[in-house]
């Protein structure tokens, strides 16, 4: 761990809050890209009719 | 050969379902890389202390979230002007990437203002542009999500996009005028790159690249991801009509 | 052109058109603002510009969603695209009506309004050139925003999320000619802006309204 002086806060904090913010954005990218090509599937397994 | 192949849905899949492992390796490596060598391995600056470690996540921030925007721009021109479907839906996939990227571009804004300008928010000109930039972000979405229609949204949201883009422009200068009728000579400069020295330029470049990579990937994994929706309504549509 | 704004200035007028409520929530929200900070007339005074211009332009957003809105729903929208008017002549008039109604009462009101606020002497001509070249913008810039959300029900709050932000050049540029003006410092430069906003916008937005108009009716 670097010596961050004073302000050691507020660098963390910044870290935190920006991979926070990332790891949600590519969670929820990559938990919606499943479901809806889960979705797809199941819709494409179907028999069609007509 | 040309670009406008990957305007074909099936294609665009399988050639992003190639790159996007590639991409994703490329951003987990740069970003991990340029924030480890940025937060543990470089030195204090002798005004801002530990502070300017901060600058690894905020610069690459801001830069994507002007980026993306330029890049939605251009998806909407292509699909006002050649009506490919991708374009419309890459546009769309990359607005909450870009707005998520404004965000973080705010928010290390306010940690560092806060122990170097003693304040979390100023109206300096580039602070007030980028939550403008942030309204503009939250308006284009909220219209894509409001109109049922997939072709009305896409029309629409082009436009909007078109001229928001205009609006955002102009606001831009008008902050930076009405900030400085504001505070006559209030120096409160966040260019970074005009002044940093090479131990903090390389590290910078790298976590560049790794936003890059990793705006990239998102955009592509969440245009698919509209693709396939869009397939997954239209066959539903089609079973109910049978 | 001529009948159509004519239809539309009486439509407004009578009752239920919702004629005169910008102007009542223009005055309310005036009101408001010195309960909000307090009675001292050194404070007002210094804020008033800024005051009665950001209520003017909320009592302008207030209308814009009736526009369209009332000709989407009795389908004299769909009539007026077909009629040998381009389209661009309806968003056009559709705008100009609504500043008749809207844009031209706030104008005038604002002096009075301004009196409440302790506005200096010499900022009413000012506040006034800047409220009578600024709403024109608001209008259409807003026709364009209703334009967008006419298909949608209760497509209000949207409204305002698209067309608030496209107001920020305006509201920038026409504050600074009220508040300049109020303090007796030159006002070439804002009002030059102002004036460039207006006029480009009353040129090149009908255009975006009118095709997204036509997206919408298809």
């Amino acid at each position: 761990m670097p010596d961050l002086g004073s302000y050691a806060v507020y660098v963390i904090g910044a870290y935190a809050v920006s991979l926070g913010l990332i790891g949600a954005l590519v969670w929820a990218s990559v938990a919606r890209a499943r479901k809806v090509r889960a979705q797809l599937e199941e819709v494409e397994r179907r028999p069609r009719h007509g | 050969m040309s670009i406008w192949e990957y305007a074909n849905p099936v294609k665009f899949i399988r050639t992003t379902d190639r790159l996007l492992p590639w991409l994703w390796g490329v951003a987990i490596a740069c970003l991990g890389a340029g924030l480890i060598w940025g937060f543990f391995f470089t030195p204090d600056d002798f005004r801002q202390g530990s502070t300017v470690k901060i600058i690894y996540l905020h610069v690459p921030a801001a830069l994507m979230a002007i980026n993306a925007w330029l890049m939605m721009l251009v998806a909407s021109l292509i699909w006002i002007v050649r009506r490919h479907h991708v374009s419309a839906l890459a546009a769309r996939a990359a607005a909450p990437v870009g707005a998520v990227m404004t965000v973080i571009a705010l928010a290390t804004g306010a940690i560092w203002g806060q122990p170097m300008w003693g304040t979390w928010w100023a109206w300096d000109p580039r602070l007030t542009s980028f939550l403008i930039l942030f309204l503009f972000y939250l308006g284009y979405m909220a219209l894509w999500e409001a109109i049922e229609n997939d072709d009305t949204a896409a029309d629409l949201t082009s436009i909007l996009c078109l001229v928001g883009s205009v609006f955002a422009l102009l606001s831009r200068y008008a902050v930076l005028f009405w900030n400085q009728g504001l505070h006559q000579g209030a120096s409160l400069s966040m260019d970074a790159e005009e002044n940093v020295a090479d131990v903090f330029w390389y590290p910078l470049l790298v976590c560049i690249a790794g936003f890059v990579a990793l705006f990239v990937a998102l955009v592509f994994l969440r245009t698919q991801t509209e693709i396939r929706a869009r397939r997954t309504r239209a066959l539903r549509l089609r079973e109910r009509m049978a | 052109m001529i009948a159509l704004l004519a239809r539309d200035l009486r439509l407004a007028v009578r009752a239920g058109g919702g004629f005169g409520l910008g102007l009542a929530f223009f005055l309310i929200v005036t009101v408001l603002v010195p309960f909000g900070v307090g009675p001292e007339a050194a404070i007002l005074r210094a804020i008033a510009p800024g005051i009665l211009w950001v209520s003017a332009l909320l009592a302008c957003l207030l209308s814009l969603d009736r526009i369209f809105a009332l000709d989407h729903e009795d389908g004299s929208l769909d009539l007026l695209a077909t009629a040998p008017l381009p389209m661009e002549g309806v968003a056009f008039v559709k705008a100009a009506a609504h500043w008749l109604t809207t844009g031209l009462p706030l104008v005038m009101a604002a002096p009075a309004l301004g009196v409440l606020l302790h506005l200096p002497q010499a900022g009413y001509g000012w506040l006034l050139v800047s409220l009578a070249l600024g709403t024109p913008a608001l209008s259409v810039i807003g026709t364009f925003g209703a334009a967008l959300t006419v298909g949608i029900k209760r497509g209000g709050l949207l409204l305002s999320l698209l067309v608030l932000p496209l107001y920020v050049p305006t509201l920038i540029f026409g504050a600074e000619v009220a508040r300049r003006g109020a303090e007796g410092l030159p006002v070439q430069t804002p009002l030059l802006m102002l004036a460039g906003i207006s006029l480009g916008a009353v040129a090149l937005l009908p255009f975006a309204s009118a095709a997204v108009l036509r997206i919408n009716l298809r």
